[in-house]
């Protein structure tokens, strides 16, 4: 239905904080290996466990996994990890770019600068997922989501180690589904429908 | 500016704007970057539309150079990414030790935090009397901070802990002199080091230099600038030079990477013809 339409297709950017790893290496096993979305992964953490991190995640799932690399175009069907200590920017061309510049929320990535970029470029085939963690860093991102027609989705802040991130979500954004881990990978295997 | 953000089409204004008008060139700078810096500062400054920014900068000069300031990102460390440091130290200055004058270039240096890290390095082996170190930044009054060297005390431990993991085995706190809430460098790392202002965008080669390190500064350029700099980098670099890059910027699919050949694990390349 969607035919006479510029190609965009579509992209789920999730964040997370503290106690979100557990939940993507819960939802990670559970993804279909034919995913039609680019998703793109930005968690706070230590700038040590870069390669880890990917190595970890490839290791739960046959999509592939690779850390976003500076000037890479974004293909649908894989998965990207924002490295540590550079905020991820998204470009119209749908390549990657970096900045180094002050940490937000004191978090080097943040959320939100990477929620607001792609909610700009993906707009309505744009998914943000904010999980588990301690700060409010990705509300104002899912806001952006929310104002350029993407959908917004928070984990059940009961099914989350640190509830508070996704709580700020679910008080000061409208939600479009608010879902438990199981429910998140069922979402990303399209069983769940926008 | 719809939602406070400036759209794609207000960019392409402004920047051009700022060429015409006051001979900056940000056109091929990555707009995600650029655009989030704008927005920032529009916030920051309180600017109720995009007119109005527009018309402040083509009339207050003041207001521009804060603007140019602003959007140029200038956060640096010393030592920044230790085992470079250690790289630097322990296998590419040796080499280069053998030159009777090192020279070596600092593109982009904003504040001078590296320009001192590595001073010290150059110092404790016993190069830095021989040693040239240009640093340079497009802008002015990052330089005057570079030149002053100093900085803010409560920085220090965390530098004194890059310093350690870098491979340095002194007591870091004899390179600086701590006075109220701010360190000031010592007189003879800078002896060696010529500050100056030059543009990557517009400005050519101006010597030729043996080393050349240029961090996270690429990533705010397109590809097409990217390449541009990395010619001039080329055309400023000895043979057997290195090159020495921001840990997720690399020369790898530029149209000099057939020249250069990666040195380890660190984002450091060779000159090879």
């Amino acid at each position: 239905m969607e035919k006479d339409k510029v190609e965009r297709f579509k992209a789920i950017i999730i964040g997370g904080s503290a106690g979100s790893l557990s939940v993507l290496l819960e939802v990670l096993p559970q993804l279909s290996q034919d995913i039609s979305a680019a998703i793109i992964i930005v968690l706070h953490r230590k700038s040590t466990t870069d390669s880890l991190l990917v190595e970890l995640f490839s290791s739960k799932t046959s999509v592939p996994v690779s850390e976003a690399a500076e000037k890479e175009l974004i293909e649908p069907g894989k998965i990207y990890v924002a490295p540590a200590d550079y905020h991820l920017l998204i470009e119209q061309d749908f390549s990657f770019s970096f900045d180094a510049s002050e940490k937000i929320n004191f978090s080097r990535p943040s959320i939100d600068v990477s929620f607001e970029s792609a909610a700009e470029v993906f707009r309505e085939s744009l998914v943000g997922i904010l999980l588990s963690g301690a700060n409010a860093d990705g509300v104002v991102g899912l806001q952006a989501i929310r104002s350029f027609g993407g959908t917004t989705i928070a984990q059940r802040p009961d099914t989350a180690e640190v509830p508070y991130m996704p709580e700020q979500a679910i008080q000061q954004v409208a939600m479009d589904f608010i879902l438990s881990p199981p429910e998140i990978a069922d979402f990303l295997n399209g069983q769940i429908r926008i | 500016m719809e939602q406070g953000r400036i759209s794609d089409e207000e960019l392409e204004i402004l920047l051009n704007d700022l060429l015409e008008q006051h001979g900056y060139d940000f056109t091929e700078y990555a707009h995600a970057s650029l655009k989030r810096r704008i927005n920032r500062l529009a916030s920051l400054d309180k600017f109720p539309s995009f007119a109005e920014l527009r018309f402040r900068l083509k009339n207050d000069e003041g207001y521009l150079k804060r603007f140019v300031e602003e959007i140029s990102v200038n956060v640096t460390e010393m030592f920044r990414d230790p085992l470079f440091y250690k790289t630097l130290r322990e296998e590419v200055l040796p080499v280069l030790a053998t030159y009777p004058l090192i020279r070596i270039w600092h593109a982009g240096c904003a504040t001078g935090e590296e320009v001192y890290s590595l001073a010290i390095v150059l110092k404790e082996l016993k190069l830095l009397e021989k040693s040239l170190l240009y640093a340079t930044d497009i802008n002015p009054s990052v330089l005057e901070t570079a030149r002053k060297g100093i900085f803010p005390l409560s920085q220090m431990k965390i530098y004194s802990e890059n310093y350690v993991e870098a491979g340095g085995s002194q007591e870091f706190s004899q390179y600086y002199t701590a006075n109220y809430d701010f360190a000031k460098m010592d007189e003879e790392l800078k002896k060696r080091i010529i500050l100056a202002t030059h543009n990557l965008v517009s400005d050519h080669s101006f010597n030729v230099f043996h080393l050349i390190l240029c961090r996270n500064v690429l990533i705010y350029f397109n590809k097409d600038l990217q390449d541009r700099v990395f010619r001039l980098f080329d055309d400023s670099l000895e043979k057997l030079g290195f090159l020495a890059l921001g840990a997720k910027e690399t020369i790898r699919f530029s149209s000099i990477a057939g020249s250069y050949q990666l040195q380890g694990k660190e984002k450091i390349w060779r000159k090879i013809k």
